[in-house]
């Protein structure tokens, strides 16, 4: 197909495309977000101030954003694709130089009206970049080794810088979410049963020289990995957060305590709680049947995109929905993974619920580019 | 605008394909998130619940108001007073520095306290108070009630402390609390929670620590709503402990006041028994101490000041000093001896002022020899030879024997500390604890209470008692827990023939009331009230040959820690005896100079309840008396006029 074949008669255009958005999905990205506006009044202890409001602020202007980003046709983001992710490059560049430092970790840079961090706006502009790359590149070449190498480069670069800050749960994500658009644009099985084969190798590897004359890491490291997988060694540090953290989960029961009767949340026990642990204060006060309407709202948010990107004749609308999805996706994923004791404790917020301005900027962005692809696509 | 794209029909099928697996992986993870979140929060819900449970309450100890203790009339021995200490809260104070400032000017707070509360309140948590003073005077604390306005975050809180408001007089028998200390803990198996309350006091010697567990009550509990750094939240019920449970003792505090004063000036000790029940109506050891000081935390000077007094003020030398009984031992002896039918009352020995066994020579007290003594002038006039010669008669088994059924040698069980066990010597005690075998001397030493023969002021005053009743008479302390009486030994009979008993006492009878009895100079006029007493002089040194050639020199030329123990143990009336009294005083010289006075003096004060007429004396000691008298109002301390009966 070439772009000749677009039927632009069919195409909608001017303020008609409004008709043609993904109306579920913004139904369902709302829905989710009032479930971030509710928990974060109920942790402020019935209270809009001092997290509630600014969220539903930032949710609004993420919806403009969305809007903004939709009404402006695919095409024209995917040729803007290198300069985004060359951008991005340059503010985790800038981070490093002139960042914030918090928690530890410089993760920001201080925009006045709002904290920008990098890092989750690489998230996206990688996708984007790969998308564009294989959009581009002819098939049968996507599963030759050069060409291959070419989009693993492009996704180190930014881990790279990410590891640097140091941030390992967006790293992760990074080189994950990288890795996910690379299958779905067809690079050939074996390439990944042979990073994952000789990455267990190396990480088994690692494990098995313990204790052994040739031991591949100091002590001290090896302490702090079991610590990093198993925080029940350090039950008052890392381990007291993710105690706390399944103590609010587990006792919400099936319908939890009520709405502002979570006592974990409200007597200050559980850490971060408007922010990477806000899951947990969700399950505490609305149990069961609350956090599984979550992770449905999430599922459907998934499904929406897939079907969107499956209907999706241009490839790189496709890659790009999809890879989206994934970064989503692995968002929630590690996070619940995370206070349910199933993954150690990496910093990766619940998407659209946990506080924070960045995060949500860059999932609306990143929504906004899902929507023009639905409303561009070819017809 | 050209756009060209790839995707070719091949491309689209690869990435549906890729899209289901990639989204059916993404699916499956998500259910098995679902499944989690079930068993977290379904299956296991109960667990989780309990543990935010505890998690959210806090138990707070309601610490027990600790059982009083009062004397036999009711009078208060220990009670519980408000303690008022200002604490001060950082975050309710604003800026700390000012409001110390302010504080110093108003109260008694020295700088190096100050930087104590500095530093404790830069430690806490700043909703958490700290103790700026303790045991603050009530003038104070109205002080800061009125400028209260410009102190914000201090408070002053009323707690509850132990004070002994008869002072010194009860010292030994009462004891004193003191905060808990990790030593205290370590001794304690299972401690109660209550001992980690910091402050919490607890009973360290006599009754207070002897009946700890009823004294000390058990703990109210709050249970609190607590967030993360433990600040309360809000209560959330609340189960009010028990208090700890009131004492009535024995003693008659106006009676042991008397006496601590008697025996002021001297390192002495003295008991007052009822024979006929047991109860223990003075139980004195001078000199004696503040417990007070020991509650507030005594200063290293006080400290040393009763440490390092010759006369050791902390002993309870009344139960845990032991004292060669001298010849109030002769009693013993005397009733071994006519119970195994060696002697009879009448049957005589001669007394030439010595006697020479195995060798050694046996000096009587009397260097010139009694002459023939029957039981009688041998009780009365403390023949030693006589006695020499019924004891090697006898052999020493049967003293030991006998010395054992009036009450010595055993550990007598009281609720006070360190009371002691005395000793009566056996042939196999001498093999086990000397290494030694037993010589024929020793028998000898032991007929006039030497030796090795030991015994508590206490267990003289029990001996007295049995021997004015006849039954085994066993001393009580407490006589009410909770308003309940505590069981009376009434005493079975000790089972020796009453006509022997009546021999002794006859003859004990004639030692303060014939002229020639050791005690006559210190005799009870009032005829309804005559006492039988028994005076002992013991050595605590052996008078060597040299000094004997020299001439034994007076107990007066000799230094203190040399000179005679004086003993003198009595019951009284003779006729219907109510009372038996033990005196002992430390290196006091004569008994019948030293003890049987002061004894003589205690025991009317106790028949009389008071202070007693002076007609009860005899006629040429009248004056003295008076003076003595005189001077002992004076000296004791008044009498507390509040008075909390509860008996």
């Amino acid at each position: 197909m070439s772009f000749l074949e677009y039927n632009v008669k069919t195409m909608p255009s001017g303020i008609r495309k409004v008709l043609y958005l993904n109306w579920p999905l913004i139904l369902l990205l709302t829905a989710v977000a009032g479930f971030g506006f509710l928990m974060l009044y109920s942790v402020a202890g019935g209270s809009g101030t001092p997290w509630a409001e600014a969220q539903m602020k930032r949710f609004v202007l993420g919806l403009v954003v969305m809007f903004a980003i939709a009404m402006i046709p695919i095409w024209l983001w995917r040729n803007l694709s290198v300069v985004a992710y060359l951008g991005s490059l340059v503010l985790l560049l800038a981070v490093e130089f002139f960042g914030a430092v918090g928690m530890g970790a410089q993760r920001w840079i201080d925009l006045g009206f709002m904290r920008l961090q990098p890092s989750e706006l690489t998230k996206i502009t990688l996708v984007m970049i790969l998308a564009a790359y294989y959009d581009a590149l002819p098939l049968n070449r996507t599963s030759r080794p050069l060409w291959v190498i070419i989009p693993v480069v492009l996704i180190l670069i930014p881990t790279y810088l990410v590891l640097r800050q140091p941030d390992l749960g967006t790293a992760l994500l990074l080189m994950i979410g990288g890795g996910a658009v690379m299958f779905l644009a067809g690079v050939h099985w074996a390439y990944f049963v042979a990073v994952l084969t000789s990455g267990i190798a190396v990480v088994t590897a690692v494990f098995k020289s313990r204790g052994t004359d040739w031991q591949l890491l100091k002590d001290y490291q090896f302490r702090r990995i079991d610590t990093f997988l198993d925080p029940a060694n350090d039950p008052l540090g890392a381990g007291y957060h993710i105690t706390q953290a399944k103590i609010a989960l587990g006792s919400g029961g099936w319908t939890g305590r009520g709405f502002m009767q979570g006592t974990q949340s409200r007597l200050n026990f559980l850490p971060e709680k408007h922010t990477d642990f806000i899951f947990t204060t969700l399950a505490e006060e609305f149990g069961f049947v609350g956090a599984f309407s979550l992770l449905g709202l999430y599922a459907l948010i998934i499904l929406f995109c897939i079907s969107s990107a499956l209907a999706n004749r241009d490839r790189f609308a496709s890659i790009l929905t999809l890879g989206i999805a994934t970064t989503f996706f692995l968002f929630f994923a590690v996070n619940m993974s995370m206070v349910m004791g199933l993954a150690p404790v990496v910093g990766v917020p619940l998407p659209l619920v946990s506080y924070g301005g960045s995060a949500m900027l860059v999932l609306m962005a990143a929504f906004g580019l899902v929507q023009s692809a639905h409303i561009h696509r070819p017809r | 605008m050209k756009r060209p794209t790839k995707n070719t029909a091949a491309g689209q099928r690869t990435m549906s394909r890729r899209a289901l697996i990639l989204g059916g992986a993404q699916v499956g993870f998500m259910g098995l998130l679902a499944m989690r979140m079930r068993y977290m929060q379904v299956e296991e819900a109960d667990k989780f619940r309990l543990l935010a449970e505890e998690n959210r309450v806090n138990i707070r100890l309601i610490p027990p108001a600790r059982g009083e203790i009062f004397d036999r009339n009711g009078k208060p021995i220990a009670v519980n007073d408000p303690a008022y200490r200002i604490t001060l809260t950082r975050e309710d104070a604003g800026d700390v520095d000012t409001i110390l400032s302010r504080l110093q000017s108003l109260i008694n707070l020295d700088d190096e306290e100050l930087e104590r509360v500095r530093t404790e309140l830069k430690r806490t948590q700043p909703f958490l108070p700290v103790t700026v003073a303790d045991q603050v005077p009530w003038s104070e604390v109205t002080k800061i009630a009125v400028n209260a306005p410009a102190l914000p975050g201090v408070t002053p809180e009323v707690g509850l402390t132990r004070s002994y408001p008869q002072g010194s007089d009860l010292a030994h028998v009462v004891g004193y609390v003191g905060p808990v200390s990790d030593y205290d803990l370590e001794k304690i198996e299972a401690p109660d929670q209550l001992l980690f309350i910091p402050r919490f006091q607890l009973g360290k010697v006599g009754i207070e620590a002897k009946l700890e567990d009823d004294l000390r009550g058990q703990a109210g509990a709050r249970r609190v709503e607590v967030n993360h750094v433990g600040r309360e939240m809000r209560e959330l019920d609340r189960r009010e402990g028990q208090q700890g449970r009131d004492l009535q003792l024995t003693i008659d505090h106006t009676l042991q006041n008397y006496v601590q004063a008697r025996l002021e000036g001297e390192s002495a000790a003295a008991i007052v028994m009822d024979v006929r029940n047991g109860d223990l109506l003075a139980i004195s050891s001078a000199p004696s101490f503040d417990p007070n000081l020991f509650v507030r935390g005594i200063s290293v000077s006080d400290y040393r000041a009763l440490t390092e007094n010759k006369y050791r003020p902390l002993a309870a030398k009344a139960v845990q000093g032991i004292y060669p009984p001298g010849s109030t031992f002769k009693m013993v002896v005397a009733l071994a001896g006519l119970e195994a039918g060696v002697i009879g009352p009448e049957d005589t020995y001669y007394c030439p002022g010595h006697l020479t066994v195995a060798g050694r020579r046996f000096h009587c007290w009397k260097r010139v020899g009694h002459g023939h003594m029957n039981l009688e002038g041998s009780l009365r006039e403390s023949c030693d030879v006589y006695y020499y010669e019924l004891a090697l008669e006898l052999g020493i088994a049967k003293i030991t024997d006998m010395a054992r059924r009036l009450g010595l040698g055993d550990r007598i069980d009281l609720p006070m500390s360190a009371v002691a066990s005395g000793l009566t010597p056996t042939k196999a005690w001498k093999r086990e604890a000397r290494g030694e075998e037993w010589v024929i001397g020793d028998t000898v030493n032991s007929a006039i209470g030497q030796g090795f023969v030991l015994a508590s002021p206490l267990q003289l005053a029990v001996m007295t008692a049995r021997i004015a009743t006849g039954n085994a008479v066993t001393p009580r302390l407490i006589k009410k827990i909770d308003g309940i009486e505590q069981p009376v030994n009434q005493g079975e009979s000790i089972g020796l023939n009453e006509n022997h008993l009546r021999q002794v006492r006859k003859a004990m009878y004639s030692v303060s009331n014939n002229r020639k009895g050791t005690a006559y100079s210190s005799r009870i006029i009032a005829e309804d009230l005559r006492m039988a007493g028994k005076t002992g002089t013991s050595q605590v040194r052996n008078i060597t040959a040299k000094e004997r050639a020299a001439g034994v020199r007076s107990n007066a030329d000799l230094p203190w820690e040399r000179r005679d123990h004086a003993l003198f143990v009595d019951f009284a009336p003779y006729d219907d005896p109510q009372i038996a009294v033990a005196v002992v005083i430390e290196h006091g010289g004569g008994g019948s100079s030293a003890a049987a006075p002061v004894a003589r003096d205690i025991t009317l004060q106790a028949l009389y309840g008071g202070e007693p007429p002076l007609d009860a004396y005899p006629t040429k000691d009248r004056n003295r008396i008076r003076e003595q008298q005189k001077k002992l109002r004076e000296y004791r301390p008044a009498a507390q006029t509040q008075s909390k009966s509860r008996a």
